[in-house]
């Protein structure tokens, strides 16, 4: 017995002075997916962004630096405290190196000083406000896929310029919503466009958008721009079509992902345009990585999912190359290697944190363009990295020289 | 301007009659059963869902689904009536409350783990295509339908409730079970179907919106506290009180998004709570 118990304490001394050695702290390099598994975004997220880690953490080879990748997942149900407490006890009793995803913006903002407090990394695809890499930013994060100011960019500029130069906005009435308003509204006006007027509903909640669908259709804007998610979208977009505006006026989504495009059909979705950080179908290599990721999903992946393996990807190379899972080291790594993958071509990480890549403006197919399955969109335009994103921001305090 | 609002009362009275709708099947449930029953939404995705896998895997079309669907729905509420709800008759009816709300989340997250979150769409049945320009506003033919088929059977149902003698077999059975069971009839059956058809109405809610919203597992969950309020604004239990409630909440609710849209949400319970303040048993409820 007593041998045994000075065995064990020689094996831990010996793991103790290995540890200190080794340039991966705990010996192990993890990873834990937070987002959301079971709410409202949980297709566009959830599920999909884990197996996406997952498979970011296969492709490395399992192992960096000689040290096992270990990749979790769990569900932050959107509530920014228990984001913040699940990533708390990640940190502090499961040697978590990183967190990824951390879909909608209030789970992220809560977590972000959480990860710095700690020096942990933190590597955003699912959320989109600006004030991630604005005046919330902190050294070890880094927002990957999109932010709301590339989407109002991509539709809102574009859209002006293609002769939609009047604009009602259906905006979902809290954070998110108007401030995607407020950055479209501002690229419409910034293009010469006009904005005739909006309407802000209850979300979640509502069901029926005719009432503000009319008001829309009222005020004769070309463009009715939908600035809302999710579910919200999906009914606007559905109904829109029933009251027949859809004759007259053009929808633009901004903010729709690829599983929003499937469950609504092309009949319904068709002409429409929105902005997207990736898209499967674009070229050889994200046809090659989306089909891998079909054949685990049974679904093509959004641009979150894909940030995700595109992000963990960059960050266990960035280890590689500092030699050290030290965040300090990796961040800095990170922020000065490029970003070509499937997803990112020549991708440059700022002072800010921001990931900027190019962007796609994209129409919906319609039924008769669609050749097979997930055949959705036709890219009209893409939008290089330097337009799609916005300068580096001086209220982020990390710019301040 | 005038117009235009009348467009939105136009639009109230749609979505009232469709809450008058759902709310009337809580209702029943309630005056009769004495059930508070939280499944309710639940039992409207179940209806539409039906619709939508019934297309999608057997072809069925709208019109069978409108039948069939609440037959279905309706026979899994006779299962949970004899399973689960007889053996609570007599307990306060929190049981039953709790009960049914663990019952919603157990079948949605079934459907959530089957389906997935972002839903599916159903296609508005050929004949109800289009619509009608009516100078104010354009109005869909699937919801005129809507509105007529819920006004319909809504007062239908209070008409078979309130004045035939199955109704009266009812409404005695609520007043005194043991006295009706003395008379010959089956009082558990009775209650039975009673449940069955409650959820069936549910059912067939579901299925009139599966064309208009997406068919999704929570789009119950975000339609059944408005529905709730509906039936305590209208008395609890009251069948008239909850169709004339659902009709004049879509009002109320149509008016307040044309002027007001950020509370549209709210103003349902405002209105609650102002009538409970001067009526404690709702519009059309009785004093006990």
């Amino acid at each position: 017995m007593m041998n045994r118990i000075a065995f064990a304490a020689a094996l831990l001394i010996a793991a103790g002075t290995a540890a200190a050695d080794s340039k991966v702290s705990d010996d192990v390099v993890k990873i834990g997916v937070l987002t959301d598994m079971t709410g409202y975004y949980s297709d566009l997220s959830g599920p999909g962004s884990l197996e996406a880690a997952k498979m970011a953490a296969e492709d490395f080879g399992g192992k960096v630096l000689g040290k096992p990748i270990v990749i979790i997942g769990a569900d932050h149900q959107l509530k920014a405290d228990v984001a913040s407490t699940v990533a708390r006890k990640w940190f502090d009793e499961e040697k978590v190196d990183a967190i990824a995803d951390l879909v909608s913006s209030s789970t992220a903002l809560a977590v972000m000083p959480v990860a710095a407090e700690k020096k942990r990394i933190t590597l955003l695809s699912g959320p989109g406000t600006t004030a991630i890499t604005g005046d919330k930013c902190t050294p070890y994060n880094f927002h990957w896929t999109y932010n709301n100011w590339a989407l109002a960019n991509g539709t809102g500029r574009e859209v002006v310029k293609q002769g939609g130069n009047t604009w009602y906005f259906i905006t979902a009435d809290y954070v998110f919503g108007k401030s995607l308003e407020e950055d479209t509204a501002a690229m419409v006006k910034a293009g010469g466009g006009k904005v005739l007027g909006f309407s802000r509903h209850p979300s979640p909640g509502t069901t029926d958008f005719s009432s503000y669908l009319l008001q829309a259709q009222a005020s004769g804007a070309k463009i009715i721009g939908l600035a809302n998610a999710g579910a919200d979208t999906i009914n606007a977009i559905k109904q829109a079509n029933e009251f027949g505006i859809t004759k007259k006026q053009n929808l633009a989504g901004l903010l729709v992902f690829i599983s929003d495009i499937n469950s609504l059909g092309l009949e319904t979705a068709k002409g429409m345009y929105l902005t997207t950080a990736f898209y499967w179908d674009r070229d050889d290599a994200s046809r090659a990585w989306s089909k891998r990721f079909f054949a685990k999903m049974k679904k093509e992946p959004t641009m979150v999912q894909a940030g995700v393996y595109s992000a963990v990807t960059h960050y266990l190379k960035a280890i590689q190359a500092a030699g050290t899972d030290n965040s300090d080291a990796v961040a800095a790594k990170m922020r000065e290697m490029p970003v070509n993958d499937f997803f990112a071509t020549n991708g440059r990480i700022g002072p800010d944190g921001l990931h900027r890549h190019d962007m796609y403006l994209v129409q919906v197919k319609t039924p008769a363009e669609s050749k097979y399955p997930w055949d959705y969109y036709k890219i009209a335009k893409v939008i290089p990295a330097a337009e799609a994103f916005p300068p580096v921001s001086d209220k982020c305090p990390l710019v301040k020289k | 301007m005038i117009q235009a609002l009348s467009g939105q009362l136009l639009l109230g009275l749609i979505n009232g009659s469709f809450y008058a709708l759902l709310s009337l099947g809580l209702a029943i449930i309630f005056g009769l059963l004495d059930v508070v029953n939280f499944a309710h939404g639940a039992q409207y995705m179940l209806g539409a869902f039906l619709a939508w896998m019934g297309l999608q895997y057997l072809g069925i079309g709208y019109w069978w689904a409108l039948l069939l669907s609440p037959l279905v729905v309706g026979a899994t509420g006779l299962v949970v009536e004899r399973v689960f709800l007889r053996r609570l008759q007599g307990l306060d009816n929190l049981y039953g409350l709790l009960l049914t709300f663990g019952l919603a989340l157990v079948i949605e997250g079934l459907f959530h783990h089957a389906f997935g979150n972002s839903g599916s769409p159903y296609p508005v049945p050929e004949l109800l295509r289009g619509g009608f320009d009516l100078g104010f506003m354009y109005l869909p033919k699937y919801r005129a339908w809507v509105v007529v088929v819920s006004l319909g059977i809504s007062l239908g149902s209070w008409f078979v409730i309130e004045k035939t003698p199955i109704g009266a077999y009812l409404r005695a059975g609520t007043e005194n079970p043991r006295l009706l069971q003395a008379f010959g009839v089956n009082v558990p059956v009775m209650f039975m179907l009673t449940y069955g058809f409650g959820v069936a109405l549910a059912g067939f809610a579901g299925v009139m919106a599966a064309p208009i919203y997406q068919v999704t597992p929570m789009m119950g969950s975000s339609l059944i506290m408005v529905v709730f309020a509906v039936v305590v604004i209208g008395g609890m239990g009251s069948i008239l009180g909850s169709i004339v409630t659902g009709i004049g909440v879509g009002l109320v609710e149509g008016f307040t998004k044309f002027l007001w849209p950020e509370a549209a949400n709210v103003v349902v319970f405002v209105l609650m709570a102002v009538v409970l303040l001067v009526r404690p048993a709702g519009l059309f409820g009785r004093q006990k």
